[in-house]
């Protein structure tokens, strides 16, 4: 006989602890969350700079102090983790398989599951980087796990392509240790990481950032030697007579992260190619009864401290749905402008307020975000910050009962 | 009599130089017979020069005309594999091909190919017309219309072949010894020639020129400038399983004269790959990947399969054909390109170099006709007066590899409670456990790409970025080496530079 349980907890990181606290403290029903890693706490363990949980504690934690906190409120409450354990296998009716050294192959039935999987980086392969495929490429989050957790110097003189948040935190990181940051390389004409990452870990360090370039050749035979970079057009095509090489034997990519969703995906759940996350209701439940998403495998967060408030909202939905509460019907598709690059949830039920996350394509300032007469004003926008905004349920009201229940979502510039 | 024991070790009745898999075909060949025997490979790994990044096709054969040593090598090849597969595990799949035509005035030159193939002994072919193509391969473009219809093609991981080849040899006798390069070749004396490598000398009563790309330089080290080896580049692009099924059969255009043209290759690990692409260069180090070649190759593959997108794109390589140019000395006694020669292979023994053998120029079927290369070599040294004798202890088959991703639940739940280490994943993208890793390891995996290679661990969606820290501490623990000493192919190659644990003493 297979094991049961109310709910299943695929990922013991942020999300996955922060949800199982959650729907512990909203139910009595028997959680089991499970982590393919030694330990929990997922990618926060590598993240050894500070900054985590400003909102959440009041206090500039690292991220393996951030994950220890919640793991010890988990444990606390009593909340089964199993570690070690890799999810194999997830069923559409919520059967799930797993694999580890000391039980096996196991099968779990669940009434609900949570998908907290997270999200990987995207590799070389994906943009294609033309030249040699020597060593000394890595993606930024290899880099930082070569440092931070195995101590090990994966290189000493670095170009980082991409500025997402890990690529920022990795130039200092680097720098620390005794290597030369010689260029960030950032091929959209802003930012990908977070402000504060680009003053703290670039200008403080004298290390330098340039916009709308790239690397168009990577040379090395067996270790890299050096990259040609370009200035690049709108088109982010290179453009003649911008060339320039720099010598170094390390390239970090820091170019996106990716929501990891393939087990979800064995379970049938579509994918939202805008955010490749689930397509999530206002009760974050996938297109399957009874499958939740949430963190970064629903969508790539800026903070931890947001996917803390997210997963309490999650934990709550999954409470409710496991003691036997019945959703709303969410049968209002929302769609947004082209301003916006995703919004989420994208189906809502119309009954109740609903808190809609989004992220714009490109820096926008003074500019107000509307729903029929619902207005927001925001002094700015920024495509590498999460932005969130809470609209009440009397604004969906007003909606034509009819085949195409479908609201918009748009932004005006003033 | 070439097989009496010699009292040192490195004398030898056979040397293989290059460690492909036109090498390691043969040596595992070789390996049947009471002979002493050894194989020397310059990289780190086997497989690592051109066998590496070969588009894993085994050709039907009907590609080449039979009064070629291509066309009867290569559908021989072809009807070698299922036994291979059997005995060594080499997973293998005879998946199809279809060579497709847009115009009906290219039908002409299916039926050429279909006759070339019938009198290679290529069974089970058919023209198909333009209904047929399309239910036989669904996703094809519309203006398809018909195609020449190979069953017998199939699909291998070239670099797979390679190691359990290589790994039976081993078992049965044979000598493998990689990162050693050949630097010269001296006089025979006593019927016996000298190698001479970058780390040791060996006495041999035959050297087999298996080199690949450096076919012509070890030819040149007897004395031999018939021909010469131009590096001939093939970029290919491989996509997300996520499109896996997309297409059943190996995919062609029409070939050219000098490539079979750009493919759509259900490759047997459920990815699809698309390319190659065929251009000469210089330099035959040269494995780059160009933005230019990235377009066409998925222009070319479009226009076959239109749901191909570039979107799907996970990774990218480059491999160097050896093709050989065929040379005759002119008056003034330079070598200079015989007008007369082909591009055939070069598998014979010289007249004036006694005990040295080339099978050179091995470029496409070369995979597909590697297990009837060796067959040929075999003969042409019994037609040098070599006896044979068998090898006793000689056993033809390798033990199961224990690939947790094809295991039944059950299975793989038994295999766990008896080895824990297969329960262990250490690449979630591919599943590939612990136990994988150390058995690939203990089988001659020297660096993180031989891992890969072996396993598959890193080699998929993340591209390593999860797993490529636990492969290389499993790595250094089975070799028994500093993670600092770890390659990603062999030297100059290292993925780290400092222990950060270790500066403190420093300063």
């Amino acid at each position: 006989m297979d094991e049961q349980y109310s709910c299943v907890i695929i990922g013991a990181g942020p999300a996955g602890l922060s949800v199982a606290i959650a729907i512990t403290k909203n139910s009595k029903k028997k959680v089991l969350v499970l982590d393919r890693e030694k330990h929990p706490g997922g990618i926060l363990n590598q993240c050894i700079h500070t900054g985590f949980g400003l909102t959440q504690y009041k206090e500039e934690l690292t991220g393996p102090e951030y994950a220890w906190r919640v793991y010890s409120e988990a444990k606390e409450l009593g909340i089964e983790i199993r570690l070690s354990t890799s999810v194999i296998r997830v069923s559409e009716d919520k059967v799930i398989t797993t694999i580890s050294a000391e039980k096996g192959i196991e099968k779990i039935k669940a009434q609900a599951i949570v998908f907290c999987t997270g999200c990987r980086e995207r590799a070389r392969g994906v943009i294609h980087i033309p030249g040699d495929r020597p060593a000394g490429v890595y993606t930024a989050g290899l880099a930082q796990k070569f440092i931070n957790i195995d101590g090990y110097l994966p290189g000493k003189r670095v170009v980082i392509l991409g500025s997402g948040d890990i690529g920022l935190i990795m130039a200092r990181r680097l720098t620390f240790q005794g290597a030369k940051v010689l260029a960030v390389l950032e091929a959209s004409s802003f930012v990908g990481g977070l402000s504060r990452n680009v003053v703290q870990c670039l200008d403080d360090f004298g290390i330098p950032l340039y916009l709308s370039h790239t690397i168009i050749d990577i040379v090395g035979k067996n270790r890299v030697e050096k990259v040609k970079i370009a200035r690049v057009d709108e088109n982010m095509r290179a453009i003649r007579g911008t060339e320039f090489e720099i010598n170094c034997d390390t390239v970090l990519l820091s170019i996106g992260l990716i929501p990891e969703n393939e087990l979800a995906e064995m379970a049938q759940v579509k994918l939202d190619p805008a955010t490749n996350g689930a397509i999530v209701d206002e009760n974050y439940m996938t297109n399957i009864s009874g499958i939740f998403s949430c963190g970064n495998a629903l969508h790539v967060h800026d903070l931890v401290d947001k996917l803390a408030v997210e997963a309490q909202t999650v934990g709550k939905k999954v409470a409710e749905y496991i003691s036997g509460g019945v959703f709303a019907e969410s049968d209002i598709i929302v769609t947004h402008d082209d301003f916006i690059r995703y919004l989420l949830p994208k189906k809502i039920s119309g009954k109740s307020d609903v808190r809609f996350h989004f992220r714009v394509r490109r820096p926008l300032s003074d500019v107000v975000l509307k729903l029929n007469n619902f207005e927001r004003k925001f002094p700015y926008l920024q495509p590498n910050e999460m932005s969130s905004v809470l609209i009440p349920a009397k604004h969906f009201e007003d909606i034509e009962e009819g085949i195409q229940r479908e609201i918009k979502i748009w932004i005006r510039e003033n | 009599m070439v097989s009496s024991k010699s009292n040192s070790n490195n004398n030898y009745d056979v040397i293989v130089i290059g460690g492909g898999i036109v090498g390691a075909s043969i040596i595992r060949e070789l390996s049947r017979y009471d002979l002493k025997i050894c194989l020397i490979e310059k990289e780190a790994e086997l497989s690592f020069g051109v066998s590496k990044s070969n588009s894993g096709i085994v050709h039907a054969g009907f590609h080449s005309p039979p009064n070629t040593l291509k066309g009867p090598l290569c559908a021989r090849g072809n009807f070698l594999y299922d036994q291979l597969h059997l005995e060594l595990g080499v997973p293998f799949k005879r998946v199809g091909e279809l060579v497709i035509i847009k115009q009906s005035e290219e039908i002409p030159d299916l039926e050429k190919f279909k006759r070339w193939g019938e009198e290679c002994g290529v069974p089970g072919m058919k023209i198909l017309n333009e209904s047929e193509v399309h239910q036989y391969e669904p996703s094809l473009s519309t203006d398809v219309i018909g195609a020449l219809y190979a069953p017998t093609a199939g699909v291998v991981n070239p670099y797979e072949f390679v190691f359990l080849l290589a790994q039976n040899a081993k078992k049965n006798g044979a000598e493998i010894k990689t990162s050693e390069e050949v630097i010269s070749i001296g006089d025979r004396v006593a019927k016996t020639t000298e190698v001479i490598t970058t780390k040791d000398r060996y006495n041999t009563k035959y050297i087999i020129n298996a080199a690949g790309l450096y076919g012509d330089r070890i030819a040149n080290m007897v004395g031999i400038y018939n021909f010469k080896i131009i590096p001939r580049k093939g970029e290919e692009y491989l996509l997300d399983k996520k499109l896996k099924g997309l297409v059943k059969q190996v995919i062609f255009p029409l070939p050219s004269k000098t490539s079979k043209g750009t493919l759509v290759i259900p490759t047997l690990d459920g990815t699809i790959m698309v390319g190659p692409s065929a251009e000469d260069i210089d330099d035959k180090n040269d494995l780059t990947t160009t933005d230019e070649v990235c377009w066409q190759i998925f222009d070319k593959a479009k226009q076959m399969i239109p749901a191909i997108h570039h979107k799907y794109l996970i990774s990218t390589f480059a491999g160097n054909r050896p093709v050989p140019v065929k040379l005759i000395k002119n008056a003034k006694g330079k070598y200079v390109k015989d007008p007369d020669g082909d591009d055939d292979f070069i598998i014979a023994k010289t007249d004036d170099v006694p005990g040295f053998i080339n099978v050179a120029g091995i470029q496409s079927p070369g995979l597909t006709a590697a297990p009837a290369i060796a067959e040929k070599v075999i003969s042409i040294l019994k037609d040098d007066g070599v006896v044979l004798k068998a090898n006793k202890y000689f056993v033809s088959t390798n033990p199961n590899p224990k690939k947790i991703r094809e295991m039944s639940d059950d299975e793989l739940d038994k295999l766990i409670k008896s080895e824990p280490d297969y329960g262990k994943i250490v690449c979630r993208c591919e599943m590939v456990s612990e136990g994988e890793i150390m058995n690939a390891i203990e089988n001659g995996a020297q660096t993180l790409d031989g891992v890969k290679f072996r396993t598959r661990a890193g080699m998929g969606r993340c591209q390593g970025g999860f797993c490529s820290f636990k492969t290389m501490e499993l790595l250094a623990k089975g070799l028994d080496i500093s993670p600092l000493e770890i390659t990603k192919r062999g030297e100059g190659s290292n993925i780290l530079v400092e222990d950060l644990k270790k500066q403190k003493e420093k300063i």
